[in-house]
């Protein structure tokens, strides 16, 4: 009896089961979208709703730490600073400040912000928001991911040293070695202006604010951190309305967002994916409305242009590099400037790319800094990037080359495996040096081996820049004292260049800034090898968006169908 | 029954306690720096990484970062992600969604395994039986993620008969394809498990005894033969539940789900220590009830097995 019973159950489960099916087949398509007329929706207000790829932020949705993409996207659609990057240009423009005056060597600067900006909860925006969330985001007790923007490495917000605290000699954190709790560079002059000043002259100082680092915070923010980050509040064209971590975070247009352009969406769903392959699915099956990355699966054999015919496009990226880096001071093995360029000249870029990316989804790189940069030139690497096969043998037989195996350090995923693979062919076969590569399993270990300058080999150095100017792609990397300077290069004239150009404007900085990466190639320490591609879809509910300087969405160009 | 009960229960405080140090050792144990890679390119803030140290316990000795964060586990605290997420929030939220699938994968295999095992075990050497040989043969040898992009692709992006993914609505309807996929190689296993003791038990005395007493052949079948076939079954049903609801990260990868597995492939891949440590510890829990349930569930099917 018992038997057939839950055979019973069974059957009833499976008409549920179809039931269900039924209830759900429908998809709230609103079919014609005969409304759009071409219109920018400004007069109709914002419609419609779309959903965008994205990661579960990694850390609370406060500017001054969110330091990823999936929070990063985030932020930067709630939020509106005092200057912004023009999405097709890169070139930083004001977005909520009025005026931003610079004395003559631009160690000062008087910021003016404009009328009638309210955050999301009503509250004014006011010159206190800005100096309180920078001095928030510098002071070392607060723990901020991005507290070298207001140091030396970003900003240089004279007093920053006496917010920021000391580090002892294993460079580890000192607790209350901080003296002050604001920076004495900050200083509010009444409701509407601040001036700034600065610890060395930094004529980058406008490009620099726009990170998301320098956005302005709410009062509530100082009182309750614990209800922001439940509900955080900007001041951007998007506001907040839920999280359902790992699953989605919704946004709403601001109604009464003051900036230019005007959102013209009403609903954001960042919709989150463990696995991009899965939200490459989503938008072939017309279910996710815009993904900013084609993942490999759509990649190979170029099917996302079948996939996605009509609704899919290609474009550079102006913000990652990846380089090879060889170490300096942890080993003398590869001192020979000669011995870095033969290995240089003998990889063969482009059918590197080919072999790991399918052809022509990456640039072979021809300098320090991708096309779209202020201050970008082409060829800066000239010869040395180019492959050569003479050329490298002649080079490396003068040099005491490579012995033994030469490794080519980096993690084995996110499809680094594949082009360390495939350079190490082109190398082996060019010098007939025995080639391998030396794999960690993910970013972090192999971050950590970086970091603890144990890798005695060439190793990945990728880059995604804060800013679009030379200077990001330069300073923090190249230079002696540099925070991202993973190879130990030091070259006083390469350093002494940069610090010129920062305290000049305008051509005679990127003169500089050209001369200094001039002396890179001269010293082929870091080896560039490619620019990104950016490859995106879009369904068919939307028109095509636009993206940022920085390759993601921009979530004010989005139109519903 | 009783004291079987509590003694079980008891032989679990060891394995609870075992399990979850080696998981809190393997994760925060690991050689090299926990913040390395969260910055990008660059090193984390000595500030930050003073926090994090300081929040973690990451300078106290291995045992005793272990005791304190035992301790704040016995009082049901799990600790916060680095995003200041509450881990056990995040598993409550998660679990309903893993419960889900695995039901729906489960009625997958009895439905279909059962019904394809009894079908081939009643007329053994038949094409039903041969069909159910080779399908199951070609089922188990294919690995899930291949199961499961041929299906997405063709079921769901292709002709749109099902979603693509499941995402934020975890509707039955939607959790069919991964539920299918997620059954897919337990639905063999049981199949043939169903087989071949359907086939051995109506040799058995007691069914002979049954069909000379006169009693219909589907009583003979339905009853007395089924529910001594079925006990290794049940059993094996059993500890794929247990397996399932310790979330099955390919499946809930390929079909962005967002359940447990997801939970933990997400936090292995961020190096969020804490969810991993607390997943893991729940996942170890649940898995020992379940199969305590099982064993349970088997005295009761089959009265010879007595937990006295």
């Amino acid at each position: 009896m018992r038997g057939s019973a839950r055979r019973g159950a069974m059957a009833a489960a499976a008409l549920g089961l179809t039931l269900v099916l039924a209830a759900c087949g429908g998809d709230d398509d609103n079919g014609d979208g005969g409304s759009g007329s071409e219109g920018t929706g400004s007069s109709d207000g914002p419609t419609g709703s779309v959903s965008i790829n994205s990661t579960q932020p990694e850390n609370p949705l406060i500017p001054t730490t969110t330091n990823e993409v999936g929070g990063g996207n985030i932020v930067d659609a709630m939020w509106t600073g005092l200057v912004s990057y023009d999405p097709d240009t890169a070139e930083p423009g004001l977005a909520m400040a009025e005026s931003i005056e610079p004395n003559e060597d631009f160690t000062e600067f008087t910021i003016t912000i404009k009328d009638g900006w309210t955050f999301h909860d009503g509250t004014p925006v006011t010159a206190q928001s800005y100096v309180d969330a920078w001095n928030f985001g510098a002071v070392g007790a607060n723990a901020q991911l991005n507290q070298y923007f207001f140091g030396p490495d970003g900003a240089n917000i004279a007093g920053f040293d006496t917010v920021a605290g000391q580090t002892d000699d294993t460079g580890a954190f000192v607790p209350g070695s901080a003296t002050a709790e604001t920076m004495s560079g900050l200083v509010v002059v009444d409701d509407k202006t601040f001036t700034v000043t600065l610890g060395s002259p930094n004529s980058l100082f406008e490009t620099i604010i726009g990170y998301s680092a320098f956005y302005p915070m709410p009062e509530s923010f100082f009182t309750d951190q614990a209800a922001f980050i439940e509900h955080p509040i900007g001041n951007g064209p998007f506001e907040f309305v839920e999280e359902v971590p790992n699953t989605s975070i919704n946004l709403k247009a601001f109604a009464d967002y003051q900036g230019d352009p005007k959102p013209q969406v009403e609903n954001i769903e960042y919709r989150i994916y463990a696995d991009l392959d899965a939200a490459y699915a989503d938008v072939v099956a017309n279910q996710l409305d815009i993904l900013d990355k084609i993942p490999p699966v759509g990649l190979a054999g170029d099917v996302w242009k079948t996939d996605l015919e009509g609704r899919s496009a290609s474009a550079p990226l102006t913000t990652r590099f990846t380089s090879m880096t060889f170490p300096l001071t942890n080993t003398e093995v590869w001192a020979d400037p000669n011995l870095r360029k033969a290995i240089s000249l003998a990889i063969d870029r482009e059918a590197v790319i080919a072999a790991a990316y399918g052809p022509g989804n990456y640039v072979p790189a021809t300098g320090w800094v991708p096309p779209g940069n202020d201050g970008y030139v082409e060829g800066t690497c000239g010869e040395w990037c180019e492959f050569d096969a003479t050329k490298a043998q002649e080079l490396y037989a003068q040099t005491a080359g490579v012995e033994g195996t030469l490794m080519i350090a980096s993690n084995s995923d996110g499809g680094h495996r594949e082009w360390v693979e495939a350079a190490c062919t082109s190398i082996r076969e060019t010098l007939g040096v025995d080639c391998q590569g030396d794999y960690d399993p993910d970013f972090g270990s192999f971050r950590g081996r970086v970091n603890a300058n144990e890798i005695m080999s060439p190793f990945r150095t990728g880059w995604v820049a804060d800013y679009p100017s030379i200077q990001n792609f330069l300073a923090p990397l190249y230079t002696a004292n540099g925070s991202a300077n993973d190879g130990g290069y030091n070259n006083p004239e390469f350093d002494a260049l940069i610090q010129q150009a920062a305290g000049l404007e305008g051509d005679e900085a990127l003169d500089l800034y050209n001369q200094a990466e001039e002396l890179l190639a001269e010293d082929m320490a870091i080896v560039p090898l490619w620019y990104d591609n950016g490859q995106r879809g879009w369904s068919d509910n939307v028109n095509e968006p636009g993206f940022t300087w920085k390759g993601y969405v921009d979530p004010l160009s989005i139109t519903v169908k | 029954m009783g004291r079987y009960v509590t003694r079980r229960l008891l032989q679990m405080i060891p394995v609870v306690i075992g399990t979850t140090f080696i998981i809190y050792a393997l994760v925060w144990a690991l050689p090299g720096d926990p913040f390395a890679g969260r910055c990008g390119a660059r090193p984390c803030p000595p500030a930050y990484v003073q926090a994090m140290t300081d929040k973690y316990n990451l300078d106290d000795p291995l045992p005793i970062a272990y005791v304190k964060y035992l301790g704040s586990l016995l009082q049901g605290d799990f600790g916060e992600t680095f995003q200041g997420l509450s881990v056990g929030e995040e598993l409550l939220r998660a679990y309903p969604t893993t419960v889900k699938l695995a039901l729906v994968a489960i009625a997958f295999e009895i439905l279909i395994g059962i019904g394809a095992g009894i079908l081939a075990g009643l007329r053994r050497g038949s094409f039903i039986d041969n069909l159910v040989l080779v399908s199951t043969l070609v089922v188990v040898s294919i690995p899930v993620f291949v199961i499961g992009s041929v299906l997405q692709l063709f079921l769901g992006m292709r002709w749109g008969i099902f979603p693509a993914t499941v995402g934020g609505d975890a509707s039955l309807y939607n959790l069919i394809l991964p539920g299918f996929v997620l059954a897919s190689l337990s639905l063999a296993y049981v199949a043939r498990l169903t087989r071949t003791s359907l086939a051995e038990n109506r040799r058995a005395d007691y069914v002979r005894t049954a069909i000379a007493k006169g009693l219909p052949q589907r009583r003979v079948i339905g009853i007395h033969t089924m529910r001594n076939s079925l006990i290794p079954v049940i059993t094996f049903i059993g500890a794929d539940f247990g397996a399932l609801l310790g979330g099955a990260i390919v499946t809930e990868g390929i079909f962005n789900v967002p359940g447990v597995g997801n939970l933990i492939f997400r936090s292995i891949t961020t190096r969020d220590g804490v969810m991993v440590t607390g997943a893991v510890t729940v996942l170890v829990l649940v898995f020992l009830l379940v199969n305590l349930l099982v064993d349970l569930i088997y005295g009761w099917l089959d009265p010879r097995i007595s937990h006295g």
